[in-house]
Protein backbone atom coordinates (compact mmCIF):
# COMPACT_ATOMS: atom_id res chain seq x y z
CA UNK A 1 0.00 0.00 0.00
CA UNK A 2 1.61 3.37 -0.71
CA UNK A 3 1.39 6.15 1.60
CA UNK A 4 -1.06 8.77 0.04
CA UNK A 5 -3.65 5.44 0.07
CA UNK A 6 -2.46 4.85 4.11
CA UNK A 7 -5.72 6.24 6.10
CA UNK A 8 -4.09 8.66 8.87
CA UNK A 9 -6.07 6.75 11.49
CA UNK A 10 -7.43 3.30 11.33
CA UNK A 11 -9.45 1.74 14.09
CA UNK A 12 -10.44 -1.93 14.06
CA UNK A 13 -12.46 -3.29 16.60
CA UNK A 14 -10.73 -1.23 19.31
CA UNK A 15 -12.00 -2.19 22.85
CA UNK A 16 -11.10 -0.20 25.93
CA UNK A 17 -12.14 -1.45 29.67
CA UNK A 18 -11.65 0.03 33.19
CA UNK A 19 -11.07 -3.40 34.95
CA UNK A 20 -15.45 -4.66 34.47
CA UNK A 21 -16.33 -1.37 33.28
CA UNK A 22 -16.30 -1.34 29.32
CA UNK A 23 -16.00 2.13 27.79
CA UNK A 24 -14.98 1.30 24.33
CA UNK A 25 -17.19 -1.53 22.54
CA UNK A 26 -15.38 -2.82 19.09
CA UNK A 27 -14.77 0.95 17.21
CA UNK A 28 -13.66 0.81 13.88
CA UNK A 29 -13.51 3.73 11.77
CA UNK A 30 -11.06 4.88 9.42
CA UNK A 31 -9.98 9.33 9.13
CA UNK A 32 -8.41 9.53 5.41
CA UNK A 33 -5.50 11.92 5.13
CA UNK A 34 -6.84 15.53 5.26
CA UNK A 35 -10.55 14.66 6.30
CA UNK A 36 -12.43 15.79 9.41
CA UNK A 37 -14.68 13.79 11.23
CA UNK A 38 -16.82 14.94 14.22
CA UNK A 39 -17.52 12.34 16.93
CA UNK A 40 -20.53 13.47 19.02
CA UNK A 41 -22.87 12.44 21.62
CA UNK A 42 -24.05 11.99 25.14
CA UNK A 43 -21.27 12.51 27.66
CA UNK A 44 -20.03 8.97 28.96
CA UNK A 45 -20.34 7.81 25.51
CA UNK A 46 -16.37 7.07 25.42
CA UNK A 47 -15.53 9.61 22.62
CA UNK A 48 -12.98 11.37 24.25
CA UNK A 49 -11.78 8.02 25.62
CA UNK A 50 -11.19 7.06 22.22
CA UNK A 51 -9.63 10.51 21.61
CA UNK A 52 -7.29 10.12 24.00
CA UNK A 53 -6.24 6.73 23.19
CA UNK A 54 -5.33 7.83 19.41
CA UNK A 55 -2.64 9.53 20.68
CA UNK A 56 -1.74 6.97 23.87
CA UNK A 57 -3.13 9.09 26.57
CA UNK A 58 -4.90 5.77 27.64
CA UNK A 59 -4.25 2.52 26.20
CA UNK A 60 -6.04 0.27 23.77
CA UNK A 61 -7.37 -3.08 25.24
CA UNK A 62 -8.22 -4.78 22.19
CA UNK A 63 -8.42 -4.18 19.07
CA UNK A 64 -5.86 -2.34 16.49
CA UNK A 65 -5.38 1.20 16.46
CA UNK A 66 -2.60 2.77 13.77
CA UNK A 67 -1.99 6.44 13.48
CA UNK A 68 -0.11 6.38 9.88
CA UNK A 69 0.47 3.14 9.21
CA UNK A 70 2.04 2.31 13.17
CA UNK A 71 0.12 0.66 15.96
CA UNK A 72 -0.43 3.91 18.62
CA UNK A 73 1.49 2.42 21.98
CA UNK A 74 2.96 -0.76 20.25
CA UNK A 75 5.15 -2.17 17.94
CA UNK A 76 4.71 -5.40 15.97
CA UNK A 77 7.23 -7.75 15.42
CA UNK A 78 6.05 -10.87 13.51
CA UNK A 79 3.55 -11.72 15.38
CA UNK A 80 4.50 -10.54 18.68
CA UNK A 81 3.31 -7.45 20.16
CA UNK A 82 5.62 -5.36 22.23
CA UNK A 83 4.67 -2.18 24.36
CA UNK A 84 6.86 0.88 23.12
CA UNK A 85 9.14 2.10 25.62
CA UNK A 86 7.83 5.92 27.10
CA UNK A 87 10.87 7.79 24.67
CA UNK A 88 9.40 6.23 21.69
CA UNK A 89 5.83 7.00 22.71
CA UNK A 90 6.79 10.05 23.45
CA UNK A 91 8.25 10.54 19.49
CA UNK A 92 5.06 8.77 17.89
CA UNK A 93 3.09 11.41 20.28
CA UNK A 94 4.94 14.31 18.50
CA UNK A 95 3.12 13.59 15.19
CA UNK A 96 -0.17 14.44 16.92
CA UNK A 97 -1.43 17.35 18.06
CA UNK A 98 -3.87 17.88 21.02
CA UNK A 99 -6.20 20.81 22.15
CA UNK A 100 -7.95 20.05 25.64
CA UNK A 101 -11.49 21.16 26.80
CA UNK A 102 -9.59 23.05 29.78
CA UNK A 103 -6.78 24.31 27.66
CA UNK A 104 -4.00 22.76 29.88
CA UNK A 105 -2.08 25.96 28.77
CA UNK A 106 1.60 26.23 31.06
CA UNK A 107 0.34 29.17 32.94
CA UNK A 108 3.82 30.21 34.05
CA UNK A 109 4.82 30.96 30.22
CA UNK A 110 3.61 33.72 27.76
CA UNK A 111 1.71 32.66 25.16
CA UNK A 112 4.91 32.12 23.06
CA UNK A 113 6.79 30.84 25.54
CA UNK A 114 3.84 27.83 25.48
CA UNK A 115 3.67 27.49 21.85
CA UNK A 116 8.00 27.27 22.09
CA UNK A 117 8.32 24.81 24.58
CA UNK A 118 8.33 21.37 22.46
CA UNK A 119 10.17 22.32 19.58
CA UNK A 120 13.11 23.97 22.02
CA UNK A 121 13.39 20.63 23.97
CA UNK A 122 12.70 18.78 21.06
CA UNK A 123 13.75 20.17 17.54
CA UNK A 124 17.64 20.15 18.99
CA UNK A 125 19.84 21.93 16.49
CA UNK A 126 16.89 24.41 15.83
CA UNK A 127 18.53 28.04 16.26
CA UNK A 128 16.46 29.94 19.11
CA UNK A 129 15.47 32.59 16.79
CA UNK A 130 14.12 30.78 13.79
CA UNK A 131 12.02 28.71 16.39
CA UNK A 132 10.40 32.20 18.03
CA UNK A 133 9.67 33.77 14.99
CA UNK A 134 7.81 30.57 13.81
CA UNK A 135 6.07 30.68 16.99
CA UNK A 136 5.12 34.16 16.55
CA UNK A 137 3.98 33.18 13.02
CA UNK A 138 1.85 30.08 14.60
CA UNK A 139 -0.13 32.78 16.82
CA UNK A 140 -0.59 35.14 13.97
CA UNK A 141 -2.58 32.31 12.21
CA UNK A 142 -4.92 32.28 15.21
CA UNK A 143 -5.11 36.06 15.44
CA UNK A 144 -3.16 36.54 18.55
CA UNK A 145 0.11 38.33 17.57
CA UNK A 146 -0.33 40.79 19.76
CA UNK A 147 -0.72 38.73 22.82
CA UNK A 148 2.08 36.99 22.48
CA UNK A 149 3.70 38.30 25.82
CA UNK A 150 0.56 37.80 27.70
CA UNK A 151 0.24 35.34 30.49
CA UNK A 152 -2.27 32.56 30.22
CA UNK A 153 -4.48 34.31 33.24
CA UNK A 154 -4.24 37.55 31.36
CA UNK A 155 -6.22 36.35 28.27
CA UNK A 156 -9.76 35.29 27.70
CA UNK A 157 -11.13 31.08 27.58
CA UNK A 158 -11.03 31.65 23.43
CA UNK A 159 -7.73 33.35 23.49
CA UNK A 160 -6.68 30.70 25.25
CA UNK A 161 -7.61 27.97 23.49
CA UNK A 162 -6.14 29.70 20.24
CA UNK A 163 -2.94 30.21 21.95
CA UNK A 164 -3.43 25.44 22.60
CA UNK A 165 -3.92 25.25 19.04
CA UNK A 166 -1.06 27.15 18.26
CA UNK A 167 1.10 25.44 20.55
CA UNK A 168 -0.14 22.13 18.95
CA UNK A 169 0.61 23.31 16.10
CA UNK A 170 4.11 23.86 16.97
CA UNK A 171 5.15 19.85 16.42
CA UNK A 172 3.77 20.15 12.92
CA UNK A 173 1.80 17.71 13.17
CA UNK A 174 -0.20 15.57 10.83
CA UNK A 175 -2.93 14.90 12.85
CA UNK A 176 -5.04 17.15 15.02
CA UNK A 177 -7.28 16.11 17.85
CA UNK A 178 -9.75 18.22 19.85
CA UNK A 179 -11.42 17.43 22.99
CA UNK A 180 -14.56 19.16 22.82
CA UNK A 181 -12.15 22.65 22.31
CA UNK A 182 -14.97 24.92 22.85
CA UNK A 183 -17.25 23.13 26.21
CA UNK A 184 -15.35 25.43 28.62
CA UNK A 185 -16.07 28.81 26.79
CA UNK A 186 -18.52 31.28 27.53
CA UNK A 187 -21.05 31.12 24.37
CA UNK A 188 -19.57 34.46 22.90
CA UNK A 189 -16.18 33.05 22.63
CA UNK A 190 -17.37 29.72 21.04
CA UNK A 191 -17.13 31.16 17.50
CA UNK A 192 -13.50 32.84 17.41
CA UNK A 193 -12.31 28.62 18.32
CA UNK A 194 -14.35 27.57 15.71
CA UNK A 195 -13.42 29.95 13.29
CA UNK A 196 -9.56 29.31 13.57
CA UNK A 197 -10.61 25.63 13.33
CA UNK A 198 -12.29 25.81 10.17
CA UNK A 199 -9.26 27.51 8.54
CA UNK A 200 -7.10 24.75 10.03
CA UNK A 201 -9.54 21.98 8.35
CA UNK A 202 -9.16 24.17 4.94
CA UNK A 203 -5.51 24.02 5.39
CA UNK A 204 -5.82 20.59 4.54
CA UNK A 205 -5.20 19.06 8.14
CA UNK A 206 -6.78 16.02 9.49
CA UNK A 207 -8.63 16.08 12.60
CA UNK A 208 -10.81 14.28 14.53
CA UNK A 209 -12.90 16.73 16.81
CA UNK A 210 -14.98 15.92 19.77
CA UNK A 211 -18.31 18.61 19.61
CA UNK A 212 -21.04 19.26 21.05
CA UNK A 213 -21.11 22.17 17.80
CA UNK A 214 -23.69 20.85 15.88
CA UNK A 215 -23.29 23.81 13.14
CA UNK A 216 -19.82 23.20 12.96
CA UNK A 217 -20.20 19.75 12.55
CA UNK A 218 -22.26 19.97 9.44
CA UNK A 219 -20.04 22.79 7.71
CA UNK A 220 -16.96 21.53 8.39
CA UNK A 221 -16.35 17.69 9.09
CA UNK A 222 -16.00 15.43 6.09
CA UNK A 223 -17.97 12.77 8.34
CA UNK A 224 -19.88 12.82 11.62
CA UNK A 225 -19.49 9.65 13.93
CA UNK A 226 -22.64 9.25 16.59
CA UNK A 227 -21.39 7.72 19.50
CA UNK A 228 -23.53 6.09 22.45
CA UNK A 229 -22.54 3.58 25.24
CA UNK A 230 -19.03 2.78 23.85
CA UNK A 231 -20.20 1.96 20.53
CA UNK A 232 -20.56 4.02 16.97
CA UNK A 233 -23.98 4.03 16.71
CA UNK A 234 -24.53 5.64 13.38
CA UNK A 235 -21.61 7.47 11.16
CA UNK A 236 -22.06 9.54 7.69
CA UNK A 237 -22.25 12.41 6.02
CA UNK A 238 -22.71 15.36 8.34
CA UNK A 239 -25.91 17.15 6.52
CA UNK A 240 -27.65 13.34 6.14
CA UNK A 241 -26.93 12.43 9.46
CA UNK A 242 -27.82 15.57 11.26
CA UNK A 243 -31.18 16.15 9.38
CA UNK A 244 -32.04 12.64 8.61
CA UNK A 245 -30.67 10.63 11.18
CA UNK A 246 -31.39 6.59 10.81
CA UNK A 247 -31.18 5.49 14.32
CA UNK A 248 -33.93 6.24 17.55
CA UNK A 249 -30.77 6.89 19.53
CA UNK A 250 -29.44 9.41 16.89
CA UNK A 251 -32.80 10.97 16.92
CA UNK A 252 -33.14 11.16 20.47
CA UNK A 253 -29.94 13.03 21.12
CA UNK A 254 -29.97 15.43 18.22
CA UNK A 255 -33.32 16.47 19.29
CA UNK A 256 -32.28 17.60 22.54
CA UNK A 257 -29.15 19.21 21.57
CA UNK A 258 -30.34 20.82 18.15
CA UNK B 1 -23.14 66.67 61.09
CA UNK B 2 -24.45 68.35 58.25
CA UNK B 3 -28.02 68.97 57.14
CA UNK B 4 -27.70 66.16 54.18
CA UNK B 5 -30.61 64.09 54.97
CA UNK B 6 -29.41 60.48 56.20
CA UNK B 7 -32.40 58.37 55.59
CA UNK B 8 -33.04 56.36 52.75
CA UNK B 9 -34.28 57.40 49.61
CA UNK B 10 -38.12 56.62 49.20
CA UNK B 11 -38.93 58.22 52.59
CA UNK B 12 -38.07 61.66 50.94
CA UNK B 13 -39.12 62.65 46.92
CA UNK B 14 -37.15 60.07 44.31
CA UNK B 15 -34.86 62.11 42.43
CA UNK B 16 -37.09 62.43 38.79
CA UNK B 17 -35.83 64.36 35.70
CA UNK B 18 -32.29 64.97 34.65
CA UNK B 19 -31.40 64.99 38.71
CA UNK B 20 -31.44 61.24 38.31
CA UNK B 21 -28.12 61.24 36.17
CA UNK B 22 -25.73 62.56 38.42
CA UNK B 23 -23.69 60.28 40.44
CA UNK B 24 -25.07 59.03 43.82
CA UNK B 25 -23.75 61.00 46.54
CA UNK B 26 -21.13 59.42 48.74
CA UNK B 27 -21.91 58.23 52.60
CA UNK B 28 -20.52 60.55 54.64
CA UNK B 29 -21.32 58.11 58.16
CA UNK B 30 -19.95 59.04 61.81
CA UNK B 31 -16.71 56.20 62.27
CA UNK B 32 -17.76 53.29 64.79
CA UNK B 33 -15.10 53.82 67.76
CA UNK B 34 -13.82 50.77 69.38
CA UNK B 35 -12.77 52.06 72.85
CA UNK B 36 -11.35 48.56 74.58
CA UNK B 37 -9.08 48.66 71.33
CA UNK B 38 -7.48 51.89 72.38
CA UNK B 39 -7.29 50.38 76.36
CA UNK B 40 -5.16 47.17 74.49
CA UNK B 41 -3.11 48.98 72.75
CA UNK B 42 -2.11 51.28 75.25
CA UNK B 43 -1.12 48.64 77.84
CA UNK B 44 0.46 46.55 75.27
CA UNK B 45 2.91 49.67 74.07
CA UNK B 46 3.43 50.13 77.91
CA UNK B 47 4.45 47.04 78.72
CA UNK B 48 6.86 46.87 75.84
CA UNK B 49 8.34 50.49 77.00
CA UNK B 50 8.69 49.26 80.35
CA UNK B 51 10.43 45.59 79.59
CA UNK B 52 12.81 47.88 77.49
CA UNK B 53 13.54 50.45 80.25
CA UNK B 54 14.34 47.82 82.63
CA UNK B 55 15.92 45.89 80.77
CA UNK B 56 18.30 48.84 79.70
CA UNK B 57 18.69 49.55 83.43
CA UNK B 58 17.99 47.64 86.24
CA UNK B 59 19.73 44.49 84.76
CA UNK B 60 22.98 44.09 85.34
CA UNK B 61 22.89 40.32 84.21
CA UNK B 62 22.20 41.48 80.49
CA UNK B 63 25.51 43.08 80.71
CA UNK B 64 24.65 45.46 77.62
CA UNK B 65 28.49 46.26 77.18
CA UNK B 66 29.60 42.45 77.20
CA UNK B 67 26.84 42.10 74.21
CA UNK B 68 28.77 45.02 72.07
CA UNK B 69 32.31 43.50 72.47
CA UNK B 70 31.48 40.44 71.62
CA UNK B 71 29.03 40.76 69.13
CA UNK B 72 31.11 41.37 66.51
CA UNK B 73 34.43 39.01 67.66
CA UNK B 74 36.28 36.91 65.28
CA UNK B 75 35.24 33.84 66.70
CA UNK B 76 31.46 34.14 66.98
CA UNK B 77 31.42 36.10 63.14
CA UNK B 78 33.40 32.68 62.39
CA UNK B 79 30.88 30.68 64.34
CA UNK B 80 27.76 32.34 62.22
CA UNK B 81 29.79 31.48 58.97
CA UNK B 82 29.74 28.08 60.17
CA UNK B 83 26.10 27.88 61.07
CA UNK B 84 24.99 29.31 58.00
CA UNK B 85 27.15 26.67 55.93
CA UNK B 86 25.62 23.71 57.97
CA UNK B 87 22.15 25.27 56.99
CA UNK B 88 22.65 26.18 53.54
CA UNK B 89 24.60 22.85 52.77
CA UNK B 90 22.19 20.24 54.78
CA UNK B 91 18.99 22.44 53.12
CA UNK B 92 20.64 21.81 49.91
CA UNK B 93 21.11 18.35 50.22
CA UNK B 94 17.53 17.84 51.58
CA UNK B 95 15.42 19.56 49.01
CA UNK B 96 17.52 17.25 46.67
CA UNK B 97 16.99 14.36 48.03
CA UNK B 98 13.72 15.55 49.06
CA UNK B 99 12.44 15.64 45.53
CA UNK B 100 13.73 12.40 44.61
CA UNK B 101 11.72 10.70 47.42
CA UNK B 102 8.75 12.51 46.79
CA UNK B 103 9.10 11.35 43.25
CA UNK B 104 9.61 7.84 44.57
CA UNK B 105 6.61 7.62 46.32
CA UNK B 106 4.73 8.85 43.46
CA UNK B 107 6.40 6.12 41.63
CA UNK B 108 4.07 2.74 40.15
CA UNK B 109 6.59 0.38 41.29
CA UNK B 110 5.98 -0.98 45.00
CA UNK B 111 9.36 -1.73 45.94
CA UNK B 112 10.46 1.71 44.98
CA UNK B 113 7.28 3.49 46.69
CA UNK B 114 8.22 1.51 49.89
CA UNK B 115 11.51 2.49 49.98
CA UNK B 116 10.95 6.02 50.18
CA UNK B 117 7.83 5.34 52.84
CA UNK B 118 10.07 3.56 55.14
CA UNK B 119 12.85 6.09 54.72
CA UNK B 120 10.23 9.01 55.90
CA UNK B 121 8.90 6.34 58.66
CA UNK B 122 12.65 5.81 59.77
CA UNK B 123 13.67 9.83 59.77
CA UNK B 124 10.64 11.64 60.68
CA UNK B 125 10.22 9.07 63.94
CA UNK B 126 13.51 9.32 65.65
CA UNK B 127 14.33 12.82 67.28
CA UNK B 128 17.19 14.76 65.28
CA UNK B 129 19.39 14.65 68.20
CA UNK B 130 19.61 10.80 68.38
CA UNK B 131 20.81 10.74 64.60
CA UNK B 132 22.87 13.51 64.91
CA UNK B 133 24.52 10.83 67.78
CA UNK B 134 24.50 8.38 65.77
CA UNK B 135 26.31 9.89 63.10
CA UNK B 136 28.84 10.66 65.48
CA UNK B 137 29.05 7.55 65.93
CA UNK B 138 29.66 6.41 62.64
CA UNK B 139 33.52 5.25 63.20
CA UNK B 140 32.82 2.96 65.73
CA UNK B 141 30.24 1.43 64.19
CA UNK B 142 31.13 0.92 60.77
CA UNK B 143 34.92 0.93 61.16
CA UNK B 144 35.71 1.01 57.34
CA UNK B 145 34.39 1.30 54.17
CA UNK B 146 35.12 -0.90 51.90
CA UNK B 147 34.85 -1.31 48.08
CA UNK B 148 34.47 -4.53 46.26
CA UNK B 149 32.37 -7.74 45.42
CA UNK B 150 30.43 -8.74 48.95
CA UNK B 151 32.00 -11.91 50.53
CA UNK B 152 35.74 -10.75 48.76
CA UNK B 153 39.03 -9.20 49.90
CA UNK B 154 38.05 -5.37 49.10
CA UNK B 155 39.86 -3.91 46.58
CA UNK B 156 40.17 -0.31 48.87
CA UNK B 157 39.72 -0.14 52.17
CA UNK B 158 38.73 3.35 53.89
CA UNK B 159 39.13 4.11 57.57
CA UNK B 160 35.47 5.94 58.45
CA UNK B 161 36.76 8.41 60.80
CA UNK B 162 39.82 9.42 59.06
CA UNK B 163 37.65 9.98 55.69
CA UNK B 164 34.59 12.01 57.30
CA UNK B 165 35.13 15.28 59.42
CA UNK B 166 32.41 16.13 62.19
CA UNK B 167 31.68 18.90 59.68
CA UNK B 168 30.83 16.18 57.19
CA UNK B 169 28.82 14.41 59.24
CA UNK B 170 26.78 17.12 61.27
CA UNK B 171 25.66 18.34 57.36
CA UNK B 172 24.63 14.91 56.39
CA UNK B 173 22.67 13.94 60.25
CA UNK B 174 20.87 17.68 59.35
CA UNK B 175 20.78 16.63 55.43
CA UNK B 176 19.14 13.27 56.58
CA UNK B 177 16.79 13.95 58.97
CA UNK B 178 15.18 17.28 56.70
CA UNK B 179 15.27 15.18 53.41
CA UNK B 180 12.19 13.20 55.03
CA UNK B 181 10.10 16.86 55.95
CA UNK B 182 11.34 17.77 52.34
CA UNK B 183 9.68 14.85 50.95
CA UNK B 184 6.61 15.53 52.04
CA UNK B 185 6.92 19.10 51.20
CA UNK B 186 7.54 18.35 47.40
CA UNK B 187 5.07 15.72 47.29
CA UNK B 188 2.29 18.05 48.11
CA UNK B 189 3.30 20.69 45.81
CA UNK B 190 3.39 17.89 42.93
CA UNK B 191 -0.40 16.66 43.56
CA UNK B 192 -1.24 20.66 43.82
CA UNK B 193 -0.50 20.77 39.76
CA UNK B 194 -3.07 20.01 37.93
CA UNK B 195 -3.12 16.88 35.94
CA UNK B 196 -3.99 18.41 32.84
CA UNK B 197 -0.68 19.63 32.92
CA UNK B 198 0.74 16.54 32.46
CA UNK B 199 -1.50 15.44 29.85
CA UNK B 200 -0.58 18.91 27.79
CA UNK B 201 2.91 18.41 27.91
CA UNK B 202 2.34 14.27 27.66
CA UNK B 203 0.65 15.11 24.43
CA UNK B 204 2.92 17.53 22.89
CA UNK B 205 5.54 14.69 22.92
CA UNK B 206 7.76 15.68 25.97
CA UNK B 207 9.27 12.83 28.09
CA UNK B 208 8.91 12.27 31.61
CA UNK B 209 12.46 14.69 32.40
CA UNK B 210 11.23 17.04 30.74
CA UNK B 211 7.34 17.32 31.85
CA UNK B 212 8.91 17.36 35.49
CA UNK B 213 11.73 19.89 34.81
CA UNK B 214 9.68 21.95 32.82
CA UNK B 215 6.48 22.61 33.58
CA UNK B 216 5.28 20.05 36.45
CA UNK B 217 8.22 21.49 39.33
CA UNK B 218 8.34 25.23 38.02
CA UNK B 219 4.12 25.20 39.31
CA UNK B 220 4.66 23.06 42.13
CA UNK B 221 7.03 25.50 43.39
CA UNK B 222 4.61 27.94 44.25
CA UNK B 223 3.55 25.18 46.76
CA UNK B 224 6.44 24.15 48.00
CA UNK B 225 8.30 27.38 48.39
CA UNK B 226 6.21 29.00 51.67
CA UNK B 227 6.79 25.57 53.72
CA UNK B 228 10.70 25.10 52.58
CA UNK B 229 11.08 28.75 53.82
CA UNK B 230 9.84 27.88 57.36
CA UNK B 231 12.07 24.48 57.19
CA UNK B 232 15.28 26.37 56.46
CA UNK B 233 14.62 28.63 59.39
CA UNK B 234 13.71 26.10 61.02
CA UNK B 235 16.87 24.40 60.36
CA UNK B 236 19.24 27.02 60.74
CA UNK B 237 18.21 26.70 64.73
CA UNK B 238 18.36 22.96 64.80
CA UNK B 239 22.36 23.40 63.85
CA UNK B 240 22.52 24.34 67.24
CA UNK B 241 22.14 20.69 67.88
CA UNK B 242 25.07 19.17 65.66
CA UNK B 243 27.15 19.52 69.44
CA UNK B 244 25.84 16.17 69.28
CA UNK B 245 27.65 15.39 66.83
CA UNK B 246 30.02 16.33 68.34
CA UNK B 247 30.90 19.75 66.05
CA UNK B 248 31.36 22.42 68.05
CA UNK B 249 32.33 25.65 66.15
CA UNK B 250 28.51 26.76 65.12
CA UNK B 251 26.93 29.53 67.05
CA UNK B 252 25.56 28.24 70.10
CA UNK B 253 28.12 26.09 71.24
CA UNK B 254 30.96 28.56 70.22
CA UNK B 255 28.85 30.94 72.34
CA UNK B 256 28.39 28.70 75.42
CA UNK B 257 32.16 27.95 75.30
CA UNK B 258 33.29 31.49 75.44
CA UNK B 259 30.45 32.44 77.99
CA UNK B 260 31.82 29.55 80.33
CA UNK B 261 35.17 31.16 80.07
CA UNK B 262 33.60 34.85 81.11
CA UNK B 263 31.21 33.19 83.41
CA UNK B 264 28.44 35.70 81.89
CA UNK B 265 26.31 33.13 80.04
CA UNK B 266 23.24 35.84 79.55
CA UNK B 267 25.37 38.15 77.22
CA UNK B 268 26.52 35.37 75.20
CA UNK B 269 23.22 33.63 74.30
CA UNK B 270 22.07 37.66 73.46
CA UNK B 271 24.91 37.64 70.84
CA UNK B 272 24.24 34.12 69.59
CA UNK B 273 20.03 35.09 68.96
CA UNK B 274 20.96 38.50 67.32
CA UNK B 275 23.18 36.48 64.75
CA UNK B 276 20.44 34.17 64.47
CA UNK B 277 17.34 37.14 64.25
CA UNK B 278 19.79 38.80 61.49
CA UNK B 279 20.72 35.46 59.39
CA UNK B 280 16.65 34.43 59.50
CA UNK B 281 15.98 38.23 58.08
CA UNK B 282 18.07 38.20 55.26
CA UNK B 283 16.65 34.64 54.57
CA UNK B 284 13.14 36.08 54.62
CA UNK B 285 14.22 38.51 52.08
CA UNK B 286 15.83 35.48 50.04
CA UNK B 287 12.08 34.22 50.29
CA UNK B 288 9.89 36.74 49.42
CA UNK B 289 12.51 37.24 46.05
CA UNK B 290 11.82 33.69 45.46
CA UNK B 291 8.54 33.51 45.47
CA UNK B 292 7.66 36.30 43.70
CA UNK B 293 10.02 34.56 40.71
CA UNK B 294 7.23 31.65 40.85
CA UNK B 295 4.30 33.65 40.90
CA UNK B 296 5.39 34.02 37.32
CA UNK B 297 1.87 34.35 34.98
CA UNK B 298 0.03 33.89 38.24
CA UNK B 299 -1.33 36.80 40.01
CA UNK B 300 -2.35 38.71 36.96
CA UNK B 301 -6.26 39.62 36.35
CA UNK B 302 -7.83 38.32 33.57
CA UNK B 303 -8.72 40.31 30.85
CA UNK B 304 -12.55 41.31 30.35
CA UNK B 305 -14.05 37.91 28.76
CA UNK B 306 -14.97 39.65 25.40
CA UNK B 307 -15.00 37.93 21.98
CA UNK B 308 -11.79 39.11 20.26
CA UNK B 309 -12.51 38.18 16.22
CA UNK B 310 -15.67 39.02 14.68
CA UNK B 311 -17.53 35.75 14.17
CA UNK B 312 -20.70 34.23 13.28
CA UNK B 313 -23.32 31.59 14.00
CA UNK B 314 -22.39 28.45 12.10
CA UNK B 315 -26.36 26.64 11.46
CA UNK B 316 -26.37 22.87 12.73
CA UNK B 317 -29.82 22.89 10.62
CA UNK B 318 -31.34 24.67 7.48
CA UNK B 319 -34.61 26.43 8.54
CA UNK B 320 -37.71 23.96 8.04
CA UNK B 321 -35.02 20.78 6.96
CA UNK B 322 -35.90 18.89 10.45
CA UNK B 323 -39.27 19.14 11.47
CA UNK B 324 -39.82 20.98 15.03
CA UNK B 325 -36.16 21.62 15.30
CA UNK B 326 -35.29 25.32 15.21
CA UNK B 327 -31.88 26.54 14.42
CA UNK B 328 -29.84 27.94 17.35
CA UNK B 329 -29.10 31.09 15.50
CA UNK B 330 -32.79 31.61 14.47
CA UNK B 331 -33.97 30.89 18.72
CA UNK B 332 -34.34 34.49 20.78
CA UNK B 333 -31.09 34.83 21.75
CA UNK B 334 -29.26 33.42 19.36
CA UNK B 335 -26.40 31.00 19.46
CA UNK B 336 -22.65 30.59 18.22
Amino acid sequence: MNAAETPMVKAEAVSKAYGSNTVLRSISLEVKRGEVLCLVGPSGSGKSTFLRCINHLETVSAGRLSVDGSLVGYRQHGDKIYELHPKDAAKQRRDIGMVFQRFNLFPHMTAVENVMLAPTLLKKGQPKGQVKARALELLARVGLAERSDYYPSQLSGGQQQRVAIARALAMEPKLMLFDEPTSALDPELVGEVLEVMKELAKSGMTMIVVTHEMGFAREVADTLVFMDGGVVVEQGDPREVLSNPQHQRTRAFLSKVL
Amino acid sequence: MSETPSRPAGSETPPTGPGAETPPEAIKAIKLRHPWRMVLAIVLAAIAVLFIVDAAVNRPVYNWPEVGKYLFDVRVIEAAGYTLQLTIYSMVIAILLGVALAVMRLSPNPVVKSVAWAYLWLFRGTPVYVQLVFWGLIGVIYKTIDIGIPFTEPWVSFDTSDLFSYFFLAVIGLALNEAAYMAEIVRAGLLAVDKGQDEAATALGLGWWHTMSRVILPQAMRVIIPPTGNEVISMLKTTSLVTAVPFSLELFTRTSDIAAKTYQPVPMLIVASIWYLAITSILMVGQYYLERHFAKGVDQRPAPQKPTVETSAMAAVEPGELPGVVPPSNRPGGGA
